[in-house]
Order: structure tokens, then C-alpha cells, then sequence
């Protein structure tokens, strides 16, 4: 009996130095996890999660602080992104935080517009070009559609417009949408 | 007439439905009275309109100018009188509108002032480029890519093969069959053209050998040229899709184009034939292209033939021009039965692609409800490109888009070899290209968003300088107004000191 | 004009799922009349009453899995895997054998996996193998071969046998039953018997076992129909047969005095059905044209060394299912080299 314990407990050794070992030699060095989760929303920066910008809540989601379902720029498919990141179960969008809508651009209607640089002010990823008792006017392929100049603009001149659909922006649709079981039209 | 070197595995053998459209000669198709141009009719920037509604246009006459490098011209059709530019309904999958011009024709089709060339050996090879941008040419095999851009070698590659594209592989299409028939000697035009602005001269015309009549004429035009003797007729076996650029060039030289790489990386240059012939007509005769050859056919149609049509005629002007029995609002396919795309509008124009009206598939496929793939394996077998459509199909379903570039999405051809045999009726094609729009939009959205954050970054790193240099320049002007303070103390108590020095004195 | 598809292509072939059904259960007839010849009307009524079983249970498991029943009742695949698992069970197996064997097959094997085209193991093998560990005497019990014995079992009789495990004049089945060839071989070299006296036994034929290789011939012949007609693909078959034959021959040829020769071998007990209908089954096996051949290359290595060495008489089954556990990784593996790739700019 003695020597199958001897020999159990040698075995054990033996197999934990070298997964010990390989624990160390052969480690993957990969990006911390807020950096992963950053890189997965979407950088609008509208703060409708409750903190301030992407950076803030994707920290909080690597703390374990926070739900991975208070983004809706992001929707649907960044909730289900980070549920593949992290192993946990896909949520539906918290409603507290907005509901998922189609992309919109901020555009000034320049003739309402005064000029006072509260919108750039406001912008996070300076999208507003325009400087005092200037005309202020929207990058639109800057524009993240976050709606934080709405508010600030005292006249009350920013429209958030849907962008229209072109033959170039056109996607072709999900043929999953044919139920292969239930046999489903196109 | 020589062999081909190579071949392409997989591919099918269908049935080419050919002869109904090929009884009679390319016929007129008489002139409508309204003609639709959409500005984007080719791969590339959309074309600018150059005029407004209510000017005064001739045939020929450019309406709309090339915007940027990849972009071509637009020119009128017709004489007559602009009538709208906006938005109109255009022939493209989605049913969206575009970006038209349209043009009131007068009857009278009064030519422009034609720039003709006759002898053009004396012309640049850049001469002759500008003239085939200007004249809009872009490839009339369906793709719609500006030609002149195919004709310039650059400055790194140098072309050793133009291949002349007379294959015409997909079942029902006979257009390029007619154009060698019956005009042969203005495809040889073209090739000359191309020839003097590649600086090539060896060429071939490769045809498939279920058109012996367009191989017989296209050899006796070939053998009255006395600069195209090195040109030679290349017939190659009938198989689908032997006339995709890729697959040809595999079959005539036996050698593949890297992928994501271009046909002139191998030195070969690839244009249909009838391009050729626009080419021809452009350089030789000044026109500019505004019109092409459409193959109208299909069960449905009782006079099926081809017909020269100018841009911009609504296609059920076609329809009933060749007497077709179909219900108003009911769909009709554009190109060909294995990658065309069906269409329900009939007031939509004809373009520079389309090659092709099929109205009444023989023996179409049902709109069969798929089983689940038994991955029997067959889709593979028949792939040209050697792909693995079963793999795709899987992380195309499962929106796995990293997986699906791994097993290489996007050379892809969308040839439709693999729906045809699937026993499970899947339709694959749309798989990809439903995962290839999503990849590429999901690489835009990153883009952007990654873009977004480095601009947020830089704005959080500009607040905090501009914080710092508040803070700095608070404290200096601290430091400024003690020391301005500790020096006028440290003066008056140095004037007070001397004025007691001075009273103790006295 | 009728509706047809919203996307192109707009043509398709004449293949489908249900046609290579019918197709292969055609293939099967030649040896199915090969069996009732040689082992009596048992496999029939075998056969009937799996493919009863075999729809009902397919049929309860559609409706519980809310699928409709129209294209998958109607697809054959229950049907193909109750015909192959009735011809490869012994002919007077007890009802409850088949009961056993086919529910679980449906239900756990091709089901629970997610129906027609989501299994990873073939339904019909898996049943098999679950009966032989389960039952291994009832799964063993064969039947001489006419010709052996006197066997005058009609229709009516091996009804009565499987139904209620004794015939009408209170006989039972031991007194017919014996070891099959592959059975007899195997234990009898292990005693040392030299091969070419082992064949000389009254249960051996020219080749194989006096019926099985007839029974095999029959099944090649119906595979090699299937060839043709595009339903399998050469690959696997010619793989499988190409290995059990190399190896039996490199074996035969250094040991003879205890190696079985290389005809024996691929005329006796699964291996021509193994090779034409049951590891060609398109959902289990490999899918790429390389990986097809390594496929069966793999399933005839296996099954010579499972019947030389292994446990038991025939390694068709195990060999299948340890393959089938490997096709994915094979298809990984053997990836053909897409058109441009590695080629420099």
C-alpha cells in the first residue's frame, strides 16, 4: 500500500512542476480584457450607459460592476459580441439605458444656428467645426450619432436625420430568415 | 486555331438554350420616347451631371462628366430635350433609385461633331486612353468596369497576353455570339486599338466551341488583318463558367491569378469582345458608347433575338417589341439564368451591363423550401475557385465572419455552380453574399468607431493640456503677483529704512 | 410563371436528397435477395418492422421537436437507417432487439444532434454497437447459411421466432443457431488452427463464408451502382477496400500460417456494406475529396486491426464510429488549395 501512495504522490508531483512549468513558458500574452471589450463597442460616446464614454464602461464591465446589455448604439449584436468575449449569457437591451434605433447624423440647420460653441463644446470626438460667432457646422463622416449636442444648443437648431438607404449602401438580406426547419419563405 | 494550356476543376455542363435567340440577325431596336440614364452605371465614382432641364442635347453629346480616377462618362443617346435629373427607379437588386438623367428624344437622333480616327497608329497610347475614357467605355461582359483603366499597363507591370473574351459561358446569353458573327471586322478594329495602347502583340480570342459560326467568321476577319497576325482563335471546351475572367485565363495559359492580386500581375490583360467592338467605334468613328447589344429570350418570349439598344430604353418597350406574354409588375431576369438578378419594374432602363432580358427560365427552380445540408460534399467538387461552399454555408449561417474570410469568402465568384447541384436545394450564393455585405460593413463600422475613439482620445488628451496650461499660467500669475508684492514690501521698507537713516542724520 | 426563387441561380440539377434515398434503397434489393436466399424470409420481416418503428419514432420526435412533418418524414433517411440496421442485425434477432436499436438511433443519435444533416456519428452503427455491447449474445446468434445446415424458415415461422422467441412446435432458436465465419476464424486461429484447414470447413465457400460472399458480391454490385449514378462518390469505398486489402495482404504475406488471406477478408461479414452504403453516408463522413480517401483508408485499417486484434468478430461498426470522430479534424486537414493561393503578387 505505502508504495502506491509513494508512487501516486511522485506522479502528482511530477505532473504539477510540469504544468506549473508550462503555466509559465508557454504563456500567451494577450490584451488585457478592457482593452478586448473597448475595442468591441461601438465609440459613440453618448454616455447613455450611464458612464462617461466607452472607455469608463468597458472598464466597469472588466470590474464586474456593471451588465454587458447597456449599450444601444451597439444593440444586439454588441451585446452578443461581449457575450462571446466574456462566457456569460446573452441579455436584451437594457430599456433604462434607450432602445435600439436606426444610425442617425446630427446636421445644424444653418440658418437657426448663433454661433455660441456650446455644441462643440459638447461633441466628444470634436466632430463640430466652427469657432465663436462663427457658423458651426457637422462633420458628417465624423458624426458617431450620439445626440450630446442636442441638448446643449440653445436654439435649438440640431436635427438628428436618419441616413437614406442607397443602391450603394444597400446589404443583401439574411437568407437564415428562411426557417430551413419550418421551410419558410424567402 | 491553337489549344488551351490548362483548365479549371468543378464547373458544370448545362444546357445552352442558345439557338432560340440566334434564328435571326441583330435587329434595330426602334427608338423610344423617353430615355432614363442612371449616373452610375459602372463600377466605380457615380458620373456628375454636366447639364439641366430643359437643355438641348444631341446624340452623342456628353451629359454627365467622370468623377475621380475609377469613374467613366455618360453621354446622350439620343437627341432631345433633358427632361428631369433626380432620382429615378434603376435596375439593381434592392429596387432603390439613383441619381438620373432623362431625355425627351425629338426623333430626329442628330449626331454630334464626331472626333474620328481612321488611321490611329499615330495616336499616343495615352491619346487613346483619354479618347476610350471619354467616350464612357466601360466592360460590356457584365461587369461594367472602366475599359481604360484595363488599358494601361503602368509603370510596374508589363503586358505579355491580352486575351479577347468571346467565351459567353452562361446558358441563354448570345450576344457576344452575334457580335462575332455578324461583326467581326469592328471587333478587329477594337483589338488594335488595344493592342497599340497595351504595346502588345500577342493576342487571343478565345470562344468556346458550341459557336462554330462565330468561330469561322472571327478567324476569316482575323486573317485579312495584316497587324493581327499574331492573333489567334483559341477554342475552348463548353463548360460554365469557363468565360469568368479568373477561370479563362487558368484554361488558356494554365496560370492562376494571386489572389487579391490583379491579371496584370501575370502579365495578361482581359477584355469581352464587346468592348472590343466599342473601342473600335470609338476610336475609329468617334462614338461614344451609346448603345449595346441585349439578348431578349426565354419561354415566355415569342420573338427572341438580339437587339441593338440604346441606353436609357425601358425595358418593356423591349418586352413588347418582342411580343413577350407576361403580367405587368411580374419579375423578369437581368444577365443570365445563373447570375443575373430578377427585376419586377419594367419601366427600369437598359444599362451598360445588362446583356441580357430572360423572361421564362426552362425548367426554373421552384422556390423550394431547403432541407438541411447533408454535406454530401457535391458543392465542392463542382467549385471552380476550389473552395469549400459547405464550410462557408456553416459560418455564413452562423454569422461567423472571421471563419468565413478563413476559408477565403471573398474569392468567391458567385458563380452559382453549387446551388445547382446542392440536393438539399440551399441557396448558397446568397449565404455569401449576404456574409461577404455584412463583413465588409462590419469592417466599415469598425473603421469608423476606431477612428471615433482615437478622436475622443485626442480631445481627452487636449481638455487635459489645455487644464494643465490653465493651471500653469494661474501659478505663474500667483507667483508674479507675490513676487511683484514681495518686491514693492521689500521696497517700501528699504524707503522707510533710508528716510529714518536720513532723519537720524540731521 | 411560376414563383421561382428570389435569388440567382435560377436553375438547379436534378439531384435530391430524397432521390439518393430511393436510389440507394434500390441498391440494396440485389443483397437483400442474396440474404433471404441464404439466411431465410427473417430479414424481411426484420426489415418491415424497423421501418414501422423507425417512422413512428421519427415522426413523435418531429412533433416534439415542433418540426413540421412534410419534408422530413418524406426524406428516406429513417428509412434508409432502419434497412441498414435490419440487414446488419441477425436475421432472427427478437423484436424488442430492433425496438431498442432504432429508438435510440432516431431519437439519441440523429435527433438530439438536431435532425437530418447535424449528426456527427452514423444512426444506424451507433444502434449497432449499442445492442452488441448491450446484448452480445443476442447479437451473435446467427443463423447457418443454406447450405450449411438444413434451413427451411419461411415468412410465417421467423414471424413467430422474433415475436416470441420459439417456433410452433416449441423449438427454440439454439438449436439453428452457430458462429458466423468471421466468428469461426477468428477464435480458430487463435487456437491455433492453420487457416487453409479452417477454410476447409463446411461453413466456408470458395472465398468467404459459404452465403457472405455471395451476400458481399451483391452489395458491391449495388455499390457500384450508386457510383454510377452519382449518388456516393468512388472515394471512400475504393480507400476502405484498397487498405483492408493492403494490409491483409502485407499480413498474409509475412504470417500465412495465421493470417486469413486478403479475398477472405473483403468477402466476409460488413465489409462491402461497409464500404458502399454505411461509411459513404454523406453526414458522417469526411467532405473533402482528400479527406475522403484518408476516411476510408482509416475505416479499413481499423476494422482489420479490431477483427485480427480486437474483441470482436467484425470491426465495421467501431471502425466507422472512431472515424466519424475524426472526419472533422480530417476535413481540416485536407483543405484543397484554393484558386491564387500562395502564389506571389
Amino acid at each position: 500500500m505505502f508504495t502506491a501512495i509513494i508512487a501516486i504522490t511522485l506522479l502528482a508531483l511530477t505532473f504539477g512542476l510540469l504544468l506549473g512549468f508550462a503555466a509559465i513558458y508557454f504563456k500567451v500574452e494577450g490584451d488585457p480584457i478592457v482593452e478586448q471589450i473597448d475595442k468591441l463597442l461601438p465609440q459613440t460616446q453618448c454616455g447613455q450607459c450611464s458612464f462617461a464614454g466607452c472607455r469608463p464602461y468597458a472598464e466597469a464591465i472588466a470590474n464586474g460592476e456593471v451588465d454587458i446589455n447597456r449599450c444601444p448604439p451597439g444593440g444586439e449584436a454588441t451585446i452578443e459580441a461581449l457575450a462571446n468575449l466574456l462566457e456569460v449569457e446573452v441579455k436584451p437591451l437594457d430599456d433604462e439605458c434607450g432602445v435600439e434605433a436606426p444610425k442617425t447624423l446630427a446636421v445644424i440647420d444653418e440658418d437657426r444656428c448663433i454661433g455660441c460653441t456650446l455644441c462643440i463644446q459638447a461633441c466628444p470626438v470634436d466632430a463640430i467645426l466652427g469657432a465663436a460667432k462663427q457658423m458651426h457646422t457637422v462633420f458628417a463622416d465624423e458624426c458617431t450619432g450620439c445626440e450630446l449636442c442636442v441638448e446643449p444648443c440653445p436654439v435649438d437648431c440640431i436635427d438628428m436625420v436618419e441616413t437614406k438607404l442607397n443602391p450603394n449602401t444597400w446589404r443583401w438580406p439574411d437568407p437564415s430568415h428562411i426557417d430551413l426547419q419550418t421551410g419558410g419563405q424567402i | 486555331m491553337t489549344q488551351a494550356l490548362g483548365s479549371f476543376p468543378g464547373g458544370l455542363k448545362l444546357a445552352g438554350q442558345k439557338k432560340r435567340s440566334t434564328q435571326t440577325p441583330i435587329r434595330k431596336m426602334p427608338l423610344s420616347k423617353t430615355l432614363v440614364l442612371p449616373l452610375q452605371q459602372h463600377i466605380g465614382e457615380s458620373a456628375v451631371a454636366i447639364v439641366k432641364v430643359g437643355d438641348k442635347v444631341l446624340k452623342g453629346q456628353k451629359i454627365a462628366t467622370a468623377n475621380g480616377h475609377v469613374s467613366v462618362c455618360l453621354h446622350a443617346p439620343s437627341s432631345g430635350i433633358i427632361s428631369a435629373v433626380g432620382d429615378h427607379p434603376i435596375p439593381h437588386p434592392s429596387g432603390l433609385s439613383a441619381p438620373c438623367i432623362s431625355i425627351d428624344t425629338d426623333g430626329e437622333d442628330h449626331w454630334v461633331e464626331r472626333n474620328m480616327a481612321e488611321d490611329f497608329s499615330d495616336l499616343t497610347a495615352h491619346e487613346l486612353r483619354q479618347r476610350i475614357r471619354e467616350a464612357g467605355i466601360v466592360g460590356l461582359g457584365g461587369a461594367g468596369f472602366p475599359s481604360f483603366i484595363k488599358l494601361n499597363p503602368g509603370v510596374h507591370h508589363h503586358v505579355e497576353t491580352l486575351i479577347l473574351n468571346g467565351v459567353e459561358c452562361e446558358p441563354y446569353i448570345t450576344c457576344d455570339d452575334m457580335l462575332m458573327r455578324e461583326r467581326a471586322q469592328g471587333i478587329m478594329d477594337g483589338i488594335e486599338v488595344m493592342q497599340q495602347a497595351l504595346h502588345v502583340n500577342n493576342c487571343v480570342i478565345a470562344i468556346e466551341d458550341n459557336k462554330p459560326e462565330a468561330i469561322s467568321s472571327m478567324e476569316l476577319a482575323l486573317a485579312s488583318r495584316e497587324k493581327l497576325k499574331d492573333t489567334k482563335v483559341v477554342v475552348i471546351p463548353t463548360r460554365y463558367p469557363a468565360g469568368s475572367e479568373k477561370q479563362l485565363i487558368q484554361t488558356i495559359t494554365g496560370k492562376q491569378v494571386p489572389t487579391r492580386g490583379l491579371t496584370l500581375d501575370i502579365g495578361i490583360v482581359l477584355h469581352n469582345v464587346g468592348t472590343a467592338y466599342a473601342v473600335g467605334r470609338a476610336i475609329k468613328h468617334g462614338e461614344p458608347l451609346i448603345s449595346r447589344i441585349v439578348t431578349v429570350t426565354g419561354k415566355d418570349v415569342k420573338h427572341a433575338g438580339n437587339f441593338e439598344t440604346l441606353f436609357g430604353t425601358p425595358i418593356h418597350e423591349l418586352l413588347s417589341f418582342c411580343d413577350t406574354k407576361r403580367k405587368a409588375g411580374e419579375p423578369f431576369i437581368q444577365g443570365g439564368p445563373m447570375m443575373g438578378y430578377n427585376l419586377a419594374g419594367d419601366k427600369l432602363p437598359v444599362t451598360k451591363t445588362a446583356n441580357c432580358i430572360l423572361v421564362g427560365v426552362d425548367d426554373a427552380t421552384q422556390a423550394a423550401k431547403p432541407l438541411p445540408c447533408i454535406r454530401c460534399g457535391d458543392c465542392a467538387t463542382v467549385c471552380p475557385v476550389s473552395l469549400l461552399p459547405q464550410q462557408l454555408y456553416w459560418h455564413s449561417r452562423s454569422k461567423d465572419l472571421e471563419k468565413t474570410s478563413e476559408y477565403n469568402l471573398f474569392d468567391c465568384i458567385e458563380c452559382g455552380c453549387c446551388s445547382y447541384v446542392c440536393p438539399s436545394q440551399i441557396p448558397l450564393v446568397q449565404y455569401f453574399r449576404f456574409a461577404k455585405t455584412e463583413t465588409m460593413n462590419q469592417e466599415q463600422e469598425r473603421q469608423k468607431s476606431d477612428l471615433a475613439r482615437i478622436r475622443h482620445d485626442n480631445r481627452q488628451e487636449r481638455q487635459e493640456r489645455e487644464r494643465i496650461e490653465k493651471e500653469e499660467k494661474q501659478r505663474q500669475r500667483k507667483a508674479a503677483l507675490a513676487a511683484s508684492k514681495a518686491a514693492k514690501e521689500k521696497k517700501e521698507a528699504e524707503a522707510a529704512e533710508s528716510q529714518s537713516e536720513s532723519q537720524e542724520k540731521q | 410563371m411560376p414563383l421561382f426563387r428570389l435569388s440567382p441561380p435560377f436553375l438547379s440539377g436534378t439531384s435530391r436528397v430524397t432521390l439518393h434515398m430511393v436510389q440507394l434503397l434500390l441498391a440494396l434489393v440485389p443483397a437483400l435477395i442474396a440474404l433471404v436466399f441464404f439466411f431465410g424470409a427473417g430479414v424481411l420481416v426484420n426489415i418491415t418492422f424497423a421501418i414501422i418503428v423507425a417512422l413512428i419514432t421519427e415522426a413523435l420526435m418531429l412533433k416534439l421537436r415542433d418540426r413540421p412533418l412534410k419534408p422530413f418524414l418524406t426524406d428516406g433517411s429513417a428509412l434508409v437507417t432502419a434497412v441498414l440496421f435490419a440487414m446488419a442485425i441477425p436475421p432472427l434477432a427478437p423484436w424488442w432487439l430492433t425496438v431498442v436499436g432504432i429508438v435510440f438511433a432516431i431519437v439519441f443519435a440523429k435527433h438530439l444532434f438536431g435532425g437530418l444533416g447535424y449528426n456527427p456519428f452514423n444512426p444506424a452503427m451507433i444502434a449497432y454497437v449499442l445492442l452488441l455491447l448491450s446484448f452480445p449474445l443476442e447479437m451473435t446468434t446467427w443463423l447457418p447459411a443454406t447450405g450449411v445446415a438444413d434451413n427451411s424458415l419461411d415468412f410465417l415461422s421467423a414471424f413467430q421466432l422474433i415475436f416470441t422467441g420459439e417456433l410452433a412446435n416449441g423449438v427454440s432458436v439454439d438449436a439453428f443457431s452457430g458462429a458466423t465465419p468471421l466468428d469461426a476464424m477468428k477464435t480458430q486461429i487463435r487456437l491455433s488452427e492453420l487457416p487453409s484447414t479452417i477454410a476447409n470447413q463446411p461453413l466456408f465457400g470458395v472465398f468467404g463464408g459459404i452465403g457472405w460472399e455471395w451476400i458481399n458480391v451483391w452489395f458491391a454490385v449495388g455499390g457500384l451502382f450508386l457510383i454510377y449514378r452519382g449518388v456516393i462518390s468512388w472515394h471512400i469505398p475504393v480507400a476502405m477496400i484498397s487498405a483492408l486489402l493492403i494490409i491483409s495482404s502485407i499480413t498474409f504475406f509475412l504470417a500465412p500460417e495465421s493470417t486469413a488471406s486478403p479475398l477472405f477478408h473483403l468477402l466476409s461479414g460488413g465489409t462491402m456494406i461497409g464500404a458502399f452504403f454505411i461509411a459513404t453516408d454523406p453526414v458522417t463522413a469526411a467532405t473533402t475529396v482528400k479527406g475522403r480517401l484518408v476516411f476510408g483508408a482509416g475505416v479499413g485499417l481499423l476494422t482489420y486491426i479490431i477483427r485480427v486484434w480486437g474483441g470482436y468478430p467484425d470491426g465495421i461498426a467501431f471502425a466507422v464510429i472512431l472515424m466519424n470522430m475524426l472526419a472533422p479534424l480530417i476535413d481540416y486537414y485536407t483543405q484543397p488549395k484554393v484558386y491564387g493561393s500562395g502564389l506571389v503578387k
